[in-house]
């Protein structure tokens, strides 16, 4: 294990507190992530092992690396006081705008969408790292801000600083980055305090503009989404068998799930190992794990998911600062809205919106910022801990563990 | 469960604010859980089987194996037609550009409109010949024109050349091209046959070569990114053991045209399916074609196959069919008329197509059968160029077509050959007795018509016996006259048909044409439709009869020789002497025969399946004693000094094989006279009926009889003779 948090503790005496019992962890939270992490390999072998003929390990090979530099970065991350972050608010912001910015100018164009720079080993998907960037710059803007929490100022500015990076990722296009960055400003300003008021002002805002940008713009020969983008969005209220049309991909991705029935296809699955749902790796992992695993694959899937959800609750209760607090709530807004959309497209009951299942789908910008963020939320649970060990409140032996 | 957890913590507690916020989160977490929940219970278990079932419908795919074809055998059961594998270069028009389609389009308004140009000179020529129906060897010089052009625009070929790919098509032309030089074809060609075969069958993989060289098809496989849509796939191609022997009886095979899918003969044949298209290949088609298994493949979503453990249904093969056929004297029959045919071009006559039967009297099975121009099936199987095609189908020029089968679909007159049934209705009716004599003068004078005997030759009166033998015309003109007259007028119309003539012979080949023996009744039909077709086209002359007039004394006259109106078939005719022949044997008790090529249909491995049964049409009743007056004609035709084709038979044994052969020589509009020749060689285990016919071959005695000689030398095992008669006779 690693070496013991760098906080003291008041009470030095080596021979009661042996160190292989340290907890340096949040275990729920860790057995979530491990969790989600093997069920995303065993769920991409059976998936990928059609997609590339010569090389059928390709996908799972990648995938196992990318979760295991994803965790090195979380265990990383779980050694420093997030507390630290708050003060390269700045910093972290031009990040964020920057590389979106490279993106633009330098990325490769993958199906029409032009999302990530290529290094040698990897590509670099700036908007993912993003949903990070923009809960720690968010977070800490709002804690600077915290005694003016019930001014309009404060909502209208955090949102604005989300908007911002949220249309500079909408124009590349990934619209589904872009509605994280929003919903994190959103459920922040809701966890910080903002009245409620304001919060019902944006949902009504949102509404509104999505009337307008789906229906109203178009109709009146403004196109403020591409076409294709619109026809995703809506595809969902109308699903056809028809390759050519938009609907498609999600009904095959019913056919997928529904086939699996109560206890999946195992190694009969076809529809996401022979293609025929597009996607079927990524954005569409879902429809796989419905497909081989049936109803009890998906139920234990989703539980893991409440699982991960309900301990980022639970540690931004536990947080010792508004920070952490705000950051474990950036992290909850980024993984729900991921989860609910991601899921809820591939059952047909939300549209298209390219937005991927955290730890499952494949991809290592999207993996090893989940990783990322779970990295934050154990600092925080670290320090929390930490912090309550040092007032006395609580030992850091195992005997007293409290969830 | 947040309360709960902080019950006893000293820690700061979460602000009540916080904890209702939280709340909402988790809240809201747990509405969408329980929604998400409910919608995979609605997809996996309520609804899973219905997407089990669509998830199934999406992936399988079945493919047809097609099922070896069954082979067809000669009657000692040598092989005639066979199945052998090999490779065909395929081009899939799907994955073509939709230039090709275009050119496709194009070419097919051209052919239409090609094709109905000729079908216009075609009917003007029906005309022509209708109005100078009697009249051929009185045409005036500027009549002789009008049907020399009119014969050259029948006969022209609606053949049209596939428009060029236009310019722009710069991909498709790249293709061709290399795809030209591996497979040694000109870009051309190729584009040619893709557009013909996507005006075939649209959509159908298009055969542009097949028997390609392994050097080629390596360099096919290896580099197939640089021929999207070429494709090389071993197919089952037939093949035909003795090359175009029995060409025209055997058929040959093709993939089943749109327009067959819809037979109810081909019902349960699935497109892209190789059926028979001609002869005992599509007569017996079902039989031979056996049922094609089931490849259940296992497909991705772009439609290509992967590898999956699915239990094919095996192709069950056809079963093989055995012929009536003697190879030996098909192979002998098809060399003598060749020879007969030469021996018409030694005498200056075209002789350019002929055929001949060969039927056994006593039960209608053909022993050989042949018809000349002919073709070699196995070129059909491969791809054909346009020329090669309308060649086939007799469009390009004068040519006579060799698809088509002149022994069974020939429509001709029969000329003197015809004279011994009217020598039997005449005598069954009584019009005539056996010893009368008849036929003085070169000429008999009818009205303002004169009909006289060939080379206006005065043979002095005759009975029927003599008649026979010197086929005398002015004889049988009389008594074509007397039964004009003589009761209902019809005599020898009615033995016609009872012997088989103007009737379907009830052979197992796709054509089997109806004929026409020419009376009052079918007379005045004719002129109902001339009167109709006169007044909706606005018209002097449809053509289809050459003047609108009742069934006269001098058209029985020209029956009774077989000239006139009178359309047969060599295979009719050959029906008809069988039934003389089968009831000579057996005192007058005949049967009308029904003739046939199948025998027997046998398991691939040799296990009789079915023995093909071909019951005699009826049983014919002769009168004996006329019977051997009209045999004896005949038989002294062929033995005794000054017989008609007596000459041809000089030296063949008599007292073993008595032959009792009759000749013809059938006027023609427009053409030298066609030769036939009939006969019957009595054998008591072998006996055997020939028909031959050479078109434009003059004399019967010339070029038709000597085929007979020929083949009955094979039949008999007797050596082999090539005379020509030179008897004149009509």
């Amino acid at each position: 294990m690693s070496p013991l948090s760098p906080i003291q503790t008041p009470e030095p005496t080596p021979v009661q507190r042996p160190q292989a019992v340290r907890l340096p962890l949040d275990p729920l939270l860790t057995l979530a992530v491990l969790g989600l992490g093997v069920f995303s390999i065993v769920t991409l072998r059976a998936a990928t092992r059609n997609l590339i003929p010569s090389n059928p390990h390709y996908y799972v090979d990648h995938q196992v690396i990318y979760l295991i530099v994803g965790l090195v970065f979380m265990l990383g991350l779980s050694r420093v006081d997030y507390a630290r972050l708050r003060r390269l608010r700045n910093p972290v912001y031009a990040i964020l705008l920057l590389s979106i910015l490279a993106v633009i100018a330098l990325g490769h164009t993958a199906r029409g969408s032009q999302r990530a720079i290529n290094f040698p080993f990897f590509s670099f998907q700036a908007s993912e790292l993003g949903k990070v960037l923009m809960i720690l710059f968010l977070a800490a803007f709002v804690v600077d801000r915290s005694r003016r929490l019930r001014e309009r100022d404060t909502t209208v500015r955090v949102m604005l600083l989300a908007i911002g990076p949220a249309l500079l990722v909408i124009l590349e296009p990934d619209l589904g980055s872009g509605m994280v960055y929003l919903v994190i400003a959103f459920v922040l300003l809701l966890v910080a305090g903002a009245p409620f008021k304001h919060l019902g002002a944006l949902i009504a805002l949102a509404v509104v503009s999505i009337t307008l940008v789906l229906s109203v713009a178009p109709a009146a020969g403004v196109h403020l989404l591409k076409p294709y983008q619109v026809d995703r969005l809506t595809a969902f209220l109308h699903p056809s068998n028809d390759s050519q049309k938009e609907g498609y991909q999600q009904q095959e991705s019913k056919i997928a799930i529904g086939s699996g029935q109560k206890t999946g296809r195992g190694v009969n699955a076809t529809q996401t190992t022979l293609k025929f749902v597009p996607e079927g790796h990524t954005d569409f992992i879902f429809a796989a794990v419905g497909e081989q695993y049936g109803f009890v694959g998906a139920a234990l899937l989703l539980s893991l998911y409440a699982l991960l959800i309900w301990r980022t609750l639970r540690i931004l209760t536990m947080a010792k600062d508004l920070f952490g607090s705000l950051v474990a709530g950036g992290v909850a807004a980024m993984v729900m809205f991921q989860v609910f959309v991601n899921v809820g497209m591939a059952i047909g009951i939300m549209p298209i919106t390219g937005v991927t299942l955290p730890l499952m789908s494949y991809g290592g910008s999207s993996v090893v910022t989940t990783l990322l963020a779970v990295g934050l939320l154990q600092s925080i649970y670290v320090q929390a801990r930490a912090s309550d060990a040092w007032k006395g409140r609580v030992p850091l032996t195992p005997d007293r563990v409290r969830y | 469960m947040i309360g709960r957890l902080e019950q006893a913590s000293s820690r700061t507690p979460v602000s009540p604010q916080l904890a209702v916020r939280v709340a909402i989160l988790g809240g809201f977490a747990l509405v969408m859980f329980g929604i998400i929940f409910f919608r995979l219970w609605y997809l996996q278990v309520l609804s899973g089987p219905q997407y089990l079932q669509q998830a199934n419908a999406n992936r399988v795919r079945d493919l047809p194996i097609p099922a070896p074809r069954g082979e067809i055998l000669g009657r000692e059961g040598k092989p005639l037609a066979t199945t052998r594998i090999t490779n065909a270069v395929q081009i899939e028009p799907t994955m073509m550009p939709v230039v090709l389609d275009e050119q496709a389009t194009a070419y097919q308004a051209a052919l239409v409109k090609a094709q109905t140009r000729v079908e216009e000179a075609k009917q003007q020529l029906k005309g022509f010949l209708a109005r100078h129906h009697r009249s051929s060897r009185f045409l005036s010089r500027s009549q002789r024109t009008e049907l020399r052009h009119l014969q050259r625009m029948a006969g022209a070929s609606a053949e049209t050349p596939v428009p060029p790919l236009p310019r722009s098509a710069v991909g498709v032309r790249s293709l061709f091209s290399r795809l030209g030089r591996v497979i040694g074809l000109s870009p051309r060609t190729i584009d040619e046959r893709v557009v013909q075969g996507i005006t075939a069958t649209p959509y159908a993989n298009v055969t542009i070569k097949t028997d390609a060289g392994w050097g080629a098809l390596t360099v096919l496989a290896e580099r197939q990114n640089e021929f999207p849509g070429v494709v090389n796939q071993p197919v089952a191609v037939r093949q035909y053991t003795y090359k175009s022997l029995g060409a025209q009886i055997l058929g040959y095979v093709g993939q089943i045209s749109p327009v067959e899918l819809k037979l109810p003969g081909f019902r349960g044949v699935s497109q892209g399916t190789v059926v028979g298209k001609g002869g005992v290949e599509y007569y017996y088609d079902r039989y031979l074609r056996g049922q094609p298994g089931i490849q259940r493949v296992q497909v991705n979503a772009s439609g290509q196959p992967v590898p999956a453990s699915l239990q094919p249904t095996p192709p069950k093969a056809g079963y093989d069919l055995k012929l009536t056929l003697d190879i030996g004297l098909q192979r002998e029959g098809e060399t003598a008329l060749q020879q007969g045919m030469e021996l018409a071009h030694s005498l200056g006559n075209p002789g350019n197509a002929g055929a001949f039967v060969a039927l056994d009297p006593r039960n209608g099975q053909i022993l050989a059968m042949g018809s000349y121009p002919t073709f070699d099936p196995n070129e059909l199987v491969k791809p054909l160029t346009p020329g090669e095609y309308h060649r086939l189908i007799g469009s390009s020029g004068a040519a006579p077509a060799p698809l088509e089968d002149r022994a069974a679909e020939g429509a001709y007159p029969t000329g003197s050959t015809f004279k011994p049934i009217t020598a039997m209705a005449s005598l069954e009716a009584g019009t005539i007795s056996p010893s009368e004599t008849l036929g003085a003068g070169q000429c008999i004078v009818v009205g303002a018509e004169e009909f006289c005997n060939a080379g206006k030759t005065d043979y002095g009166a005759l009975p029927l016996v003599e008649a026979l033998k010197v086929s005398s015309d002015t004889y049988f003109f009389e008594v074509g006259k007397r039964d004009y007259y003589h009761g209902n007028g019809e005599a020898v119309q009615e033995e016609a048909h009872r012997l088989g003539i103007g009737t379907e012979t009830g052979v197992d080949l796709p054509a089997d044409p109806q004929g026409v023996v020419p009376d009052s009744a079918w007379r005045d039909r004719q002129n109902k439709l001339e009167r109709e077709c006169e007044q909706r086209k606005h018209i002097p002359s449809c053509g289809i009869v050459a003047e609108i007039a009742p069934w006269r004394v001098g058209d029985n006259m020209h029956l009774a020789v077989g000239q006139g109106d009178l359309v047969t078939s060599p295979l009719q005719m050959a029906v008809a002497y069988s039934t003389l022949a089968n009831a000579y044997m057996n005192h007058g008790d005949g049967v009308v025969v029904t003739p046939h090529l199948g025998m027997d249909i046998e398991e691939p491995q040799g296990g009789l399946v079915q023995t093909l049964s071909f019951p005699p049409k009826r049983h014919v009743q002769l009168d004996y004693e006329h019977l051997s007056q009209v045999m004896e004609g005949i038989h002294d035709a062929t033995s005794q000094p000054g017989g008609t084709s007596q000459d041809v038979w000089t030296g063949w044994n008599q007292s073993e094989h008595p032959v009792y052969g009759k000749t013809g020589t059938a006027e023609r509009v427009g053409q030298v006279e066609q030769a036939w020749y009939m006969c019957y060689i009595y054998d008591p285990r072998r006996p055997i009926v020939f028909a031959v016919t050479v078109e434009q071959g003059g004399f019967g005695d010339q070029a038709a009889a000597p085929v007979a000689r020929l083949m009955a030398s094979e039949w008999f095992h007797e050596p082999e003779k090539l005379v020509s008669g030179s008897n004149p006779d009509h």
